[in-house]
């Protein structure tokens, strides 16, 4: 198969999908817009023809599903057409979630590894906390979001820090399983050839075990940066919708607009797709100068 | 200041008992003593230092109040159990996770579903899903129907990407195997593929627990009727009764580790021939 074949014998089926996903969207709005529709039509005593219903439930104000070019239009004016520094750019308000991310996620990330160091090389610390490393993980973290932001703004700690402390909760936990099983990693031949080369231990730390964790690190790094958007954007629901893609969530759904909510949700998703993309791209280039990609 | 130096003392003591025990012959019990007297130690450190310091319990409460409000509380504590867990994230984690398993063995079944839909289900596990709480509690209302509705939506795709893997983790060696006894789809599908899923079935049911937990929670900060652990805890910390909050966390906290646990015994009922399983 040539190149152009074998991209096209990938991307074909994915096309195919996202195509039909859009005209079941399309679908779904005239179907879930249309009684809406009706109604406006038999309050002003008129019969609506099929195409005048149709093309109403592409053009509501408020529409229980918003059609995808709506938010196409929303989303273009809101970054395009404002001003950054407008409160209603959504870059602006993307850019406040994104900070919050990137700071919670040095922290989990730098906490993660520490921890993971910890448990590899003290057999008291793995026999005692990754038990409770594993329990953290089955407590609903983001249900108690609401209460760290408020216990935290009473403490003066207000800002980017609270909510960058839940992303740090959120992501911490896969970098320490992820480092665990890359710091050994290493196999016993070669501990022992370190061994025999009379390494000390923070050498075979260093020129080893840390080198061969890599590939899990990455592999952690991208579930854990979008563990943190999602607690970034979770951390912004109870701090009374002031600023960031949450904000604009929880905006979007006590004034019922719902062309807001969809554009700051594709926004999201825009945002967590380039975060794992740009450690993905990370990865591939770290991996190929250490010699571990062909 | 005497609690201080004694939770203090207590910790180092502990530490260093931990530290002995772990050293020692490794035994079953040991396995299951360290992390409870690590357990332990941090309520006895907490207690400690907020008694020590006098931290104000609206900033954060000690155990022994969160255990004295969790007792008196119970019937609301149940009450609350019963909407968010047992109606909203049990309802939509098995609705979810049978709809994703069989969507799953029909992906497996079309070569084309597989190279369309994998790219598209790994992407949208990673997206922050649970943004779509607010829309679905506009569609389906405040009560617990919304709720489920998310948690079907969150643990759907790392349901079926984890059972998708699954299900091609047998040998061409076993398939060739089936096929030499003339083995129909069917039969094959039930005698060698699902078996071999197993782990990975139960990988994704195991996170599916906490994703469930945490979908039926959060949902209810957008709306909700006036029970459920999400309503209670955004309600409460309003009122700044944190003793009220940290009692349905310890609720939260039991329920997820009950329901992922429970995944776990299942798995290993099921799966004891898997290497993972063997002690």
């Amino acid at each position: 198969m040539t190149k152009a074949g074998a991209i096209w014998h990938r991307t074909a089926p994915v096309l195919c999908i996202l195509i039909l996903l859009l005209a079941v969207w399309y679908a779904a709005a005239i179907a879930l817009n249309a009684a809406w529709a009706k109604d406006k039509a038999a309050r002003a005593d008129k019969q609506l023809t099929f195409s005048e219903l149709v093309s109403d439930t592409m053009a509501q104000e408020k529409p229980l599903l918003p059609a995808p070019h709506q938010v196409a239009q929303e989303i273009y004016k809101t970054t395009v057409l404002k001003k950054i520094t407008s409160k209603r750019s959504l870059i602006w308000h993307g850019w406040i979630t994104l900070s919050a991310t990137l700071l919670g996620f040095a922290f989990g990330t730098a906490l993660g590894i520490m921890l993971a160091i910890g448990i590899v090389y003290s057999r008291a610390m793995d026999m005692s906390v990754m038990p409770w490393v594993i329990t953290s993980q089955t407590i609903p973290i983001l249900a108690v979001a609401p209460m760290i932001i408020v216990v935290l703004n009473a403490v003066g700690v207000s800002g980017l820090l609270p909510k960058a402390f839940i992303s740090m909760y959120l992501s911490f936990f896969p970098v320490v399983v992820g480092m665990v099983k890359g710091l050994r990693a290493p196999d016993h031949m070669q501990l022992d050839q370190m061994r025999t080369w009379n390494a000390s231990s923070s050498t075979s730390f260093w020129k080893l075990r840390l080198p061969s964790s890599m590939p899990y690190l990455f592999a952690s790094l991208k579930i854990g940066i979008a563990a943190s958007l999602v607690g970034a954007i979770v951390g912004e629901l109870p701090t009374g919708a002031v600023a960031g893609l949450g904000a604009r969530l929880l905006a979007g759904s006590y004034y019922g607009q719902t062309i807001q909510i969809w554009s700051a949700l594709i926004c999201a998703a825009v945002l967590a797709a380039s975060l794992v993309a740009l450690i993905g791209f990370v990865e591939k280039v770290t991996l190929k100068r250490m010699g571990m990609l062909q | 200041m005497s609690w201080v130096i004694f939770a203090v003392v207590f910790w180092l003591v502990m530490w260093a008992l931990n530290v002995r025990l772990a050293n020692s012959a490794p035994t079953r019990l040991k396995s299951i003593l360290v992390p409870t007297l690590f357990g332990i130690t941090l309520l006895v450190l907490w207690e400690g230092l907020v008694r020590g310091f006098n931290i104000s319990p609206i900033l954060l409460p000690p155990p022994s109040m969160i255990a004295a409000r969790f007792a008196t509380s119970l019937p609301t504590l149940w009450e609350d159990f019963l909407q968010t867990f047992i109606k909203g994230a049990l309802t939509g984690y098995i609705i979810g996770c049978s709809a994703a398993f069989l969507m799953a063995i029909a992906v497996d079944r079309s070569d084309f579903l597989k190279r369309g839909l994998l790219p598209i289900g790994n992407f949208v596990a990673a997206l922050p899903i649970i943004g779509m709480a607010p829309i679905l509690v506009m569609w389906f209302g405040f009560d617990w129907q919304s709720k489920a509705a998310v948690v079907v939506i969150m643990v759907f795709f790392p349901m079926l990407v984890n059972t998708v893997a699954g299900l091609q983790a047998q040998d061409n060696i076993q398939r060739d195997l089936m096929n030499t006894y003339g083995a129909s789809y069917w039969q094959s599908l039930t005698k060698l593929s699902l078996p071999a899923a197993l782990p990975f079935i139960f990988n994704g049911l195991k996170i599916c627990t906490t994703l469930a937990l945490i979908g039926a929670i959060v949902a209810e900060f957008f709306g909700s009727p006036i029970r459920g652990m999400g309503f209670r805890i955004s309600t409460e910390v309003g009122r700044l009764a944190l003793d009220m909050v940290w009692a349905e966390i310890t609720v939260a906290a039991l329920a997820g580790s009950a329901f992922y646990g429970g995944m776990a015994l299942i798995e290993k009922a099921l799966t004891f021939w898997h290497p993972s399983q063997r002690t």
